[in-house]
Parts: structure tokens; C-alpha cells; sequence
């Protein structure tokens, strides 16, 4: 039942000539990439200030961050795609990264509404002023400087990140595991950021922010500013992930995906090739996080939930994991049905939720684009398509994934 | 004028006759009430406070209520205010007035110094009460403020009280007020009985006697004995009272685990929907009771808990074989998506839930038998209701074993779970067993279910509360093993307890999570790791 798409996991990723990374750095990729690049950090911004408002194509102004916000989503997809998709680690915990980006940037935004808030303290934030607080918390410090904040928005959850890989990877911990505890870290931070004396705000999160680098945020120019800088993070980070796919480290990740055993015993460092696409992915969700903040105006500890983190995981399944293409496109589907669902029918929206889960991973286990390709291309598998539906075996699927288990069951 | 005035003293007479003694020294000290001066105010409620007449109680009450009038005869006159209109009745009779305006009587006004002397002569009046709960608080209470005035009419109520637990509280009351109004032989006697005990108030006060300036040693070095050994019983039922709160999370974490440790644990079916047949579960506990109240008497209303045991396993059981047949199975050997898929189902049953329930949290009241509670030693009360839930988790845990072990069932699951192809080669319908296997897991989510909502309130998101921990608490104990649930469980709930006075409840719970995760890099297969062949899979 299972050995089919072993084989085509494994043996697919290997034996995909070197002539084959030309397919994917050649001119008709840079072309469509162009394109497409061209119409996200430039149609917006025209169709909003060059294009008369009553026109049907018009963009109004409160479309804009939006829109920037499902940029944003599509970054955090990405993220989760590189590691679920191609490296087999559901991380239940992507959630968490992003939204320590987001508390980063929020805490630099904080900083710089100086004594504009409503406490008009020229130090500390309002909601300090309102818990006592007699003066800067030390890790408040520098974040009143841009560079120190983009700095933490990096630093934060890649350390993070490279802490609690280090552990679990080490001591081979997998698949469903590893879900179980990234969840329990979420859940752990979902706590620690509703206690008021932690610091962050507490239930309320940072909000009420003025202006990012002098820009006020509330203008209609610095939203389509924050809605290019977005569009230009999605396509590096596009461009970054799939440098990282297609590389020889992609193809490691690939084969340790669908049997992580064979890859340990022919030499490769399994730890570390996991280690670092971890770290890659938490660092891109926090600049995903930081991105969003300023757009929303808001970061409160909901962003933790472990919820979330799990709707991520939808996103790219629905899109098709394992196609960079796809986590985009479901994160854009998802939250577009999200937005129109919540205020058009909002009690119908958990359980077309609910059915997206069960349908994708029932009937569209290769997700929207994986599906497409497929049919596109039925000779031409590549091993970059969606990864085989088998993660482990039944009998034991907690186990180390054991290619030799699984062929086994068939 | 002159009928009242004769009415007054009609009243007066009957009282008279009816208790002489008493009744005298009520009509002569109520007047005091209305006394010219807050020192004479004073004397009078003191006076009435050892006199020791329950009639003084509600004159008392009105006094600090701002009910209390003087009459331009000098007589004091009580206002009842029922269902919005006042009522004007004499201090001492208490006969109505109707001839009376409230607003045209003199307000008779207390300070706070007063209030403090009407509570302590209220606490001593109490006493007397009929109603047993009464006289228990007026006692407890006076522990707070030992006056000495009190000692008379504590002596008087001692003697006449019957029941043990309130007498046991007398005395420690009267020693207190022993303890800073009696003779030297008195105060040695009440600090040495005082010291017998485990209230944190009796601490208090002896901490305060110990401090006092113009102490005997000898007074001082027993009053410090009795602190040493009132603080070593405290830490003792502090303990105790940690465990058992532990013990008690632990059970409600087992109760909440038990049937993911057979769906994750022996299946190896993630079921994040788990929680969500605990809260179906709870639900039916909510739905049964509403039943019992609407068609069956009164009296019965009790054993609806009984009943929905069981409606609560095959609800939350049936739902569970109809997921495996219709979901589940075509995801056997996926696991990360059977974790989402049953995510998916979790967010469909939440929101059907708030569809029909509406999202409010239900109200499920705890039978008679189950509420309240019974003191084990002063400080420490066990509470009827997570008792029966320990219990009840053990009686859960070992039918669950009798049934893996001793049935032909479990045979078949355990053969099943062992090694799938030989358990059919050998003639087992798997596809039945599995079936089976998941509504019984889900059947026990289900008792969890009615077993939470006597401890808390019933919404749809109760099984979100649930779910992350039961999902460690079968990863820590080890997955596939029924006994590293249990041992996980309480070692979790214990832990938890144990930490949450150090660190508070939040930080504490994040300190469990963080040693969990910790723990977890360390022993990838939890505490108790199947080893050998087994392990192979």
C-alpha cells in the first residue's frame, strides 16, 4: 500500500540529473517570476493611486494592508512549506515564530510612540505606565533603534528556533512528536504572554502604534509602502526557499523526508540539514510576524495560539506541501475564504475550516497545485511535487520513520 | 398617644411574664441604644451583647444597617423596609407603629468604633441561635476579635451546646479570649490548647500574644512551643492538601488521557478531536440532566449522574466508530494528517456544539451526594466531588485493564496492535477491532467528559483546555502503555500542584511545559518505553 510512494520520494529526489536545476533557474522561471513579481509590487499600488476610485478595478484604501496582510500569510506559508514539505517536520510551532517577529517589530513600534501615548511617558509605554512599571524592562533596551529591533526580529525566533531544534533533532525526535512538543511550546508561549508581568502587555498585547521609521502609519502612502516591502519579502523569500529546494541540501531534505534512516546511514548529517532548514524557516516566520504587525496594528497573544499554528498547516496543504507555488496560493485561498466567510456568514466559517482539513488531507493529499501538476505532467514526477501521503507506518507511526517498516506493511 | 402608651406597656407586660428575667434587662438597655453620647451607645450594646437575648440580634442589625430611629418619646424604633415600604416598629416589642412616620424620627448614628463592638456582641448573641450554622460562624467569627466581654456568654454557651464540632470551636474561642483577659494558670491552659491546633488565625493571634511587651518568659517560651508545633501541623496539611490537589488534577489529567493513550497510544491514531469528545461527553452530562429535570420528580434528580455515565460513553462512543469507519481508516499509516483531519473534525463538532448548546458556558449542578465536603484536620477539607472522581478515574483505569487483559476483545487488540498482518492472517476481523478500539477510547473521553463538568463549567471549547496536555501526559508516560499513562498523569498533576504556590498557576504550568519538552529530548519514548521487540514495530 505505502512502498509505491516510497519509492517515488526516495529514488524520484535522487535521481533527478544535475541538468534538471537548469529547469528551475532558467530563463522561463525568471520570466514568470518577473511577471508575476511585477504585477504583485506594482498592480496594487496602481490600481489604489493611479486608477480613478470609482472605477470597478480601483483598489480603495482599506484593501491595501489587507492584501499586504495575505502577503504576509503567504511568507509564514512559505516557511512552514520548506520544512513540512520538504523536510517532513510538521512544526505546529510556526505560529509562534511569527508572531515573535511580530512582538519584536511591535515592541520597536511601541518605542517609537515616545510621549504621544496616552500616559505621554517619554520612556515607557502606556500599558508599563498602567502596571507600575518604574522603568524599561532590560529587554526593552534598544529597541528604539530600527537596526536593533530588525536585528531581534531575526535573532529572536531563528535563536529560538536553533535552541529547540538542536534539542529535539539531536535526541531524534519525529514526526508526530515533534508536532506534539512544537505544540506544547506554542502553548507554553501562549501562557507566558498573557501574564501581564512578563513585560509584552499582557492580554492587550502592543498596539495603538504611530510610525515606522518616521512614516505614519496611518497614511495611505506608508500602507502601500508596507504592502511593497511585503510583496518584495514574499518574492525573496520564494526565491530563498527554492534556492534551498533545488540545492543539494534540498535534495538531502527530500531524502530524509521519506526515509530519514537511509539518509543517517549514508554518511549525511541528518541533524544538521534539519537543524538548519529550522532555523531558516522560524527566522522567515518572524520576519513574516514583523511584516504583518505594522500592518494590522496589533499584536496580542492570540497570535500564540496553538490554533494558529495548525491553520498554517492547512494553508499549505490545501495548496499542495512540497510546491512553494502551492503554499502560497492556499495561504491566499484560505484567508481570502476567511475574510469574506467571517463577516458574510461567520458561524458557517469553522466548519468550512473544519471540512478544508478533512477534504485536503482526504481527497487532496498533493493539495491544490500538486494536483494540478499532475495532471499537467503525468510523466514527468518530480520528486519536487507533493511528497508521498506516507509519513509512517500504521503499526507503529510513532516510530522513527523506518523505510523497511513501511514496505513491510504493504 | 395614651393607647400606644398602653399598648406599649401591654407588650411590655406580656414580654414580661413570658421571660422575666431576660426581658427586663432587654427593655432596660434598648433605651441605652439611643443614648446621648457614642460612650453611652457603647455600654448598651456590650450590655447586650453579654446579656445574651437573641432578640437583641435584629435591633443590633438595624443599628448598623442605619435602621435604628429614636422615637420623641426617647423610645428606639426599628424600620423594616419589606418589598420597597418601611415599617415602623418598637426596639423592645416589636409591635408596629402605624401611627409613625419614618421621616420624621431621629436617626441614631454609629461610627465605626461602634460597628466593631455591635459585631463582637452580635458574635456573642449568635451563639444562642437555633441554627446550628449560625452558631458556628459566631463562634469562628469571634476567634477573629477575642473581646473579653465575650468570655461570659461563651462559658454560658459552652455549657449548653450539644454538638461536638461547635463546642470544639467554643473552646478554642475561649481560649483566645483566655489568652489576653485570664489569670496566668488561664493563659498557660489556653496556650497550650490553642497549640493543638491548625488555624492560621490561631497563629496570628499567638504571634501577637508572643509579641506582647510585658510577657512572662515562661508565657513566651509556651506560646513559642505551640507556634513551632502549630506551624510544623500546617506544613504537614499543607502537604497533604498539595497532594491530594495533585493527586486530584492527576486523576482529572488520567481521566482526560486514559482514552488517548488507547487511540494514540495502542492505534497510533492522532486524534486531536479528543477533547472535543470530552466536551460531547460533558455535554451529555448537561443534556441528561436537563431530562431528569424536566420529566422525573424532584427526588430523582440525584441519580442523573448515574445515568449519564453511560449515556455519555455510547454517545461519545458511537461518534467515535462512525469518525474511524467514515475518516479515520483511510488515514491509517498518515499520521501528521490524521492530525489535521481530526483537527478539522474538532473545529466541525465546536461549532455544532455552539450551533445547538449557543456558546455560553452550561451549568452542570453536582448531585446532592457529591457536594460539599468534610474537614480532615483544620485547614485541610477534601471535597466530595473530586474524590468521587478520583475514584472514579481508578474504577475507569482498571475495568479499562480487566477489558485489555481478560477479555476476548482485548485479546484481539492487543494481537492487532502487536502485529497487524499476523493478527488477520490469524483470522481478526481488524477493520472490526479498530473500529471498536477507537469508540472505546472515545467512550472513556466521554465519561471524562461528565467527570469535568462536576468540577467546572461545560462550553464548547472545554476539550481545547484538554487536549495539549493529555497528548503530553500520554507522551511522557510513554506511548502504548496504560500504566505510563497513570504514573505520568499523577506525577503531572503533582508537580503542577506542588509548583503552583512557588511559581503561580501560569508560570508554573509553563515550567511543567518546558520541563515536558526537556524531557522529552532526553527519553524520545517517554517514561516507560516499550523495549525489545515490541519497540520495533
Amino acid at each position: 500500500m505505502l512502498a509505491g510512494s516510497v519509492r517515488t520520494g526516495v529514488m524520484g529526489g535522487m535521481e533527478r540529473n544535475s541538468a534538471g536545476a537548469a529547469r528551475f533557474w532558467g530563463a522561463r522561471f525568471w520570466g514568470g517570476f518577473a511577471v508575476c513579481g511585477v504585477i504583485l509590487v506594482l498592480g496594487v499600488p496602481f490600481l489604489n493611486l493611479r486608477v480613478d476610485p470609482g472605477s470597478y478595478f480601483a483598489v480603495p484604501d482599506y484593501l491595501v494592508p489587507l492584501l499586504g496582510k495575505y502577503l504576509c500569510y503567504a511568507i509564514l506559508a512559505l516557511s512552514l512549506d520548506l520544512i513540512w514539505g520538504y523536510a517532513g517536520i510538521l512544526s505546529l510551532g510556526q505560529g509562534a515564530f511569527f508572531a515573535l517577529g511580530g512582538y519584536a517589530m511591535g515592541m520597536y513600534l511601541m518605542r517609537q510612540i515616545g510621549t504621544r501615548g496616552v500616559y505621554q511617558n517619554p520612556v515607557l509605554p502606556d500599558f508599563m505606565v498602567f502596571l507600575n512599571y518604574k522603568e524599561l524592562p532590560w529587554f526593552w533596551y534598544g529597541f528604539d533603534h530600527f537596526a536593533v529591533a530588525a536585528l531581534m526580529i531575526v535573532l529572536v525566533p531563528g535563536v529560538f528556533a536553533f535552541i529547540f531544534g538542536w534539542l529535539a533533532f539531536r535526541s531524534r525526535v519525529t514526526g508526530v512528536y515533534l508536532s506534539i512538543i512544537t505544540q506544547a511550546m506554542t502553548y507554553a508561549l501562549w501562557l507566558a504572554f498573557f501574564r501581564n508581568d512578563m513585560g509584552f502587555g499582557g492580554n492587550n498585547g502592543l498596539t495603538d502604534f504611530k510610525d515606522l521609521l518616521g512614516f505614519d502609519l496611518h497614511q495611505p502612502a506608508t500602507r502601500i509602502g508596507l504592502y511593497i516591502a511585503s510583496a518584495v519579502g514574499l518574492g525573496l523569500t520564494y526565491l530563498l526557499c527554492r534556492y534551498i529546494t533545488t540545492s543539494k541540501l534540498g535534495r538531502v531534505l527530500l531524502a530524509l523526508r521519506d526515509a530519514e534512516s537511509r539518509v543517517r546511514f549514508l554518511g549525511y548529517s541528518v541533524t544538521n540539514a534539519k537543524l538548519f532548514v529550522f532555523t531558516v524557516s522560524a527566522v522567515l516566520a518572524g520576519i513574516a510576524g514583523a511584516l504583518y504587525v505594522p500592518q494590522v496594528g496589533i499584536i496580542n497573544p492570540s497570535e500564540f495560539s496553538p490554533a494558529n499554528s495548525i491553520e498554517i498547516a492547512i494553508w499549505v496543504s490545501v495548496g499542495g506541501r512540497g510546491t512553494l507555488l502551492g503554499a502560497i496560493i492556499g495561504a491566499w485561498l484560505i484567508n481570502l475564504a476567511k475574510t469574506w466567510l467571517t463577516s458574510a456568514a461567520p458561524e458557517t466559517w469553522l466548519f468550512v475550516l473544519g471540512a478544508l482539513f478533512i477534504v485536503s488531507t482526504l481527497a487532496l493529499p498533493r493539495g491544490i497545485v500538486g494536483t494540478l501538476s499532475q495532471f499537467a505532467r503525468p510523466r514527468r514526477r518530480s520528486a519536487v511535487a507533493a511528497p508521498p501521503p506516507a509519513i509512517a507506518s500504521a503499526a507503529n507511526p510513532l516510530a522513527i520513520e523506518e523505510p523497511v517498516a513501511l514496505e513491510k506493511r504493504a | 398617644m395614651s393607647r400606644l402608651c398602653r399598648l406599649a406597656f401591654l407588650a411590655l407586660f406580656v414580654a414580661f411574664a413570658a421571660s422575666p428575667a431576660w426581658a427586663e434587662d432587654l427593655a432596660a438597655l434598648v433605651p441605652g441604644l439611643a443614648g446621648d453620647s457614642f460612650a453611652d451607645k457603647e455600654k448598651a450594646i456590650i450590655a447586650l451583647g453579654k446579656l445574651g437575648d437573641p432578640r437583641a440580634v435584629p435591633i443590633l442589625k438595624a443599628m448598623t444597617d442605619d435602621r435604628l430611629r429614636r422615637g420623641p418619646d426617647g423610645r428606639v424604633i426599628v424600620i423594616l423596609t419589606t418589598g420597597g415600604t418601611a415599617r415602623v416598629t418598637d426596639a423592645v416589642t416589636g409591635n408596629g407603629l402605624k401611627d409613625v412616620s419614618a421621616d420624621s424620627l431621629d436617626r441614631i448614628l454609629v461610627n465605626n468604633r461602634l460597628r466593631g463592638q455591635i459585631e463582637a456582641a452580635l458574635g456573642s448573641l449568635t451563639m444562642f441561635s437555633t441554627d446550628r450554622a449560625t452558631r458556628l460562624a459566631a463562634v469562628q467569627d469571634m476567634l477573629k476579635h477575642p473581646s473579653p466581654d465575650a468570655a461570659g456568654p461563651l462559658e454560658k454557651a459552652l455549657a449548653a451546646e450539644q454538638d461536638p464540632e461547635i463546642r470544639a470551636a467554643m473552646q478554642r474561642s475561649l481560649a483566645a479570649v483566655h489568652l489576653f483577659a485570664g489569670t496566668k494558670a488561664k493563659q498557660v491552659a489556653a496556650v497550650q490548647m490553642l497549640g493543638t491546633t491548625t488555624d492560621p488565625q490561631i497563629k496570628n493571634l499567638l504571634d501577637e500574644f508572643r509579641n506582647k511587651s510585658d510577657l512572662a518568659p515562661e508565657l513566651r517560651k509556651a506560646a513559642e512551643d505551640a507556634l513551632h508545633s502549630i506551624d510544623n501541623r500546617l506544613r504537614l496539611t499543607g502537604l497533604a492538601a498539595n497532594l491530594f490537589q495533585g493527586v486530584s488534577l492527576g486523576s482529572v489529567l488520567l481521566l482526560a488521557a486514559i482514552g488517548l493513550a488507547i487511540t494514540f497510544g495502542v492505534m497510533g491514531v492522532i486524534n486531536m478531536a479528543h477533547g472535543e469528545m470530552i466536551m460531547l461527553g460533558a455535554y451529555a452530562a448537561y443534556v441528561v440532566q436537563e431530562l431528569f429535570r424536566a420529566f422525573l420528580p424532584a427526588g430523582w434528580f440525584d441519580a442523573y449522574l448515574i445515568v449519564a455515565v453511560p449515556v455519555a460513553f455510547l454517545a461519545a462512543g458511537l461518534l467515535g466508530v462512525v469518525l474511524e469507519r467514515c475518516l479515520i481508516r483511510f488515514l491509517y499509516g498518515r499520521a501528521l494528517e490524521t492530525l489535521l483531519a481530526t483537527w478539522g473534525v474538532s473545529l466541525i463538532l465546536q461549532q455544532v456544539v455552539r450551533s445547538i448548546f449557543g456558546a455560553p458556558n452550561k451549568e452542570v449542578s453536582n448531585p446532592s451526594w457529591m457536594t460539599g465536603g468534610f474537614d480532615v484536620v483544620g485547614g485541610f477539607t477534601i471535597t466530595w466531588n473530586r474524590l468521587y472522581i478520583i475514584v472514579f478515574c481508578f474504577i475507569v483505569l482498571g475495568v479499562l485493564a480487566l477489558i485489555l487483559n481478560r477479555t476476548n476483545f482485548g485479546l484481539n487488540m492487543r494481537a492487532v496492535t502487536q502485529n497487524r498482518d499476523m493478527a488477520r492472517a490469524m483470522g481478526i476481523r481488524t477493520a472490526r477491532v479498530d473500529a471498536l478500539t477507537f469508540g472505546l477510547g472515545s467512550g472513556i473521553a466521554g465519561m471524562a467528559g461528565v467527570a469535568l463538568s462536576q468540577i467546572g463549567n461545560v462550553s464548547p471549547n472545554l476539550g481545547t483546555i484538554y487536549i495539549v496536555d493529555s497528548f503530553l501526559v500520554v507522551v511522557f508516560g510513554g506511548v502504548g502503555n496504560l500504566m505510563g499513562t497513570l504514573v505520568g498523569a499523577l506525577s503531572l498533576g503533582i508537580i503542577n500542584k506542588f509548583l503552583e504556590p512557588l511559581a503561580g498557576a501560569v508560570l508554573g504550568k509553563i515550567v511543567v511545559l518546558a520541563a515536558i519538552i526537556l524531557f522529552i529530548q532526553r527519553r524520545p519514548r517517554g517514561l516507560f518505553a516499550l523495549k525489545g521487540r515490541m519497540a520495533e514495530g
